[in-house]
């Protein structure tokens, strides 16, 4: 584990203007894992694109920790809707021109 | 330019208060918001829609003059631009900020208020910038192999690592690629979708390959070798003596690279079609017909 990889939530407080609260819901719902060090909170930096989506949609749509948790079990639903849907139809290829 | 009415873009009254609007707005944002609806144009335009009957409408000034000169907005330019004009014979006028992207609201809207409204100028908030897509256009036998391509996007060229075994409308994202953010704000960023094309002898389904190549007749009923083209070179089978027309022979490792897993391949199916001899001579009839007694 290289501590570089990872980012204090404090800092990320500061630069999105949420309540370090906010952090604590999305661990305590599962949507983020925190790691402490040295009795510091920290994020991994991976998680970063995820996290900023959830407080995009905390602040642009006031959505709770808890419906945040409904709505990215949706969108991976989508997503793997998705996934099955462009396999299905590049398997469809194989038929469009029989040879 | 053609009119939009705001009121009906939130699907609310005239006579709607503030929480009407909030609520309309929040519950409208809830159903079209990017981020709940990846990859759809038509939610990210009526995003747009939204967040400009908001800014109006929201705005107590602004509504004002929305629902005073809305209908007839080409009178109410001239009249603001001929205000304006006094006002700047009489004093001198402060500079307007220019310093916000102006390119999501419509043309009706710049022409009433110049673009965004000035309280969220005073605000000063940061917004993430555009999500951009692009298509790119590969054939199969690009991506049987990790290669580097340079793409030009908005006008900058960006080196880009395509794995192998990428599939077709598989959607790469390429962070902070995308439009610059506003306020300084995060940059969007670049959404790569692969479309691929097959002009090849193969078929591909995840990472299996599929191929129906001719056999002919004496070596499907003797056997013999046969040697096939494939994308990672020649390749020579076995054919087994008597072999069935439509017989299917698994070449294991010898299909598509899997994505992202280095020195991981599906497999290669074959299929033998035989090909019945045509255009027989007198002597091979005859030397048929001495086969067809032995049957």
């Amino acid at each position: 584990m290289k501590r570089k990889d990872f980012i204090p939530i404090v800092q990320l407080c500061e630069h999105y203007s949420v309540e370090i609260s906010f952090f604590d819901e999305l661990h305590e719902e599962g949507l983020i894992s925190i790691t402490t060090l040295e009795q510091t909170s920290y994020l991994h930096q991976d998680k970063i694109s995820d996290v900023e989506k959830m407080i995009r949609i905390h602040q642009e749509l006031n959505i709770n920790t808890e419906g945040i948790d409904a709505v990215f079990n949706l969108l991976n639903k989508i997503d793997s809707l998705q996934n099955e849907l462009n396999t299905l139809h590049n398997r469809l290829r194989l038929y469009e021109n029989d040879f | 330019m053609t009119y939009i009415d705001y009121y009906k873009v939130l699907g609310i009254d005239k006579k709607a208060n503030d929480k009407d609007i909030k609520k309309a707005y929040r519950k409208m944002a809830r159903k079209y918001h990017p981020d709940l609806n990846p990859d759809d144009k038509e939610a990210e335009k009526k995003f747009k829609e939204i967040n400009e009957a908001n800014e109006v409408l929201s705005n107590p000034e602004n509504r004002k003059k929305y629902d005073k000169y809305g209908k007839d907005w080409k009178h109410a330019e001239e009249f603001e631009k001929a205000q304006q004009q006094q006002q700047y014979q009489s004093s001198s006028r402060r500079g307007g900020s220019a310093q916000y992207s102006e390119q999501d609201f419509s043309d009706f809207f710049s022409s009433m208020f110049g673009g965004r409204s000035a309280e969220s100028r005073g605000r000063n908030v940061q917004f993430r910038g555009q999500d951009y897509n692009a298509e790119l256009q590969l054939e199969l036998k690009d991506v049987y192999r990790t290669h580097k391509r340079t793409l030009t996007v908005n006008g900058k060229n960006i080196r880009l690592t395509i794995p192998a075994g990428v599939k077709n409308g598989q959607v790469i994202k390429i962070k902070g690629h995308g439009g610059e953010g506003i306020n300084g704000g995060p940059r969007g960023d670049l959404h790569i979708k692969f479309s691929i094309s097959n002009h090849s002898k193969f078929k591909r389904d995840k990472d299996n390959l599929y191929a129906t190549i001719d056999l002919d007749l004496y070596k499907a009923l003797l056997g013999g070798e046969v040697v096939i083209d494939t994308f990672d070179g020649k390749v020579k089978l076995n054919v087994k003596p008597e072999t069935k027309n439509l017989t299917k022979v698994k070449l294991k490792g010898k299909g598509f690279p899997v994505y992202k897993k280095e020195g991981h391949f599906g497999d290669l199916y074959i299929t033998y079609q035989i090909k019945i001899p045509t255009n027989l001579s007198d002597k091979e009839k005859e030397l048929i017909k001495e086969l067809a007694k032995l049957r």
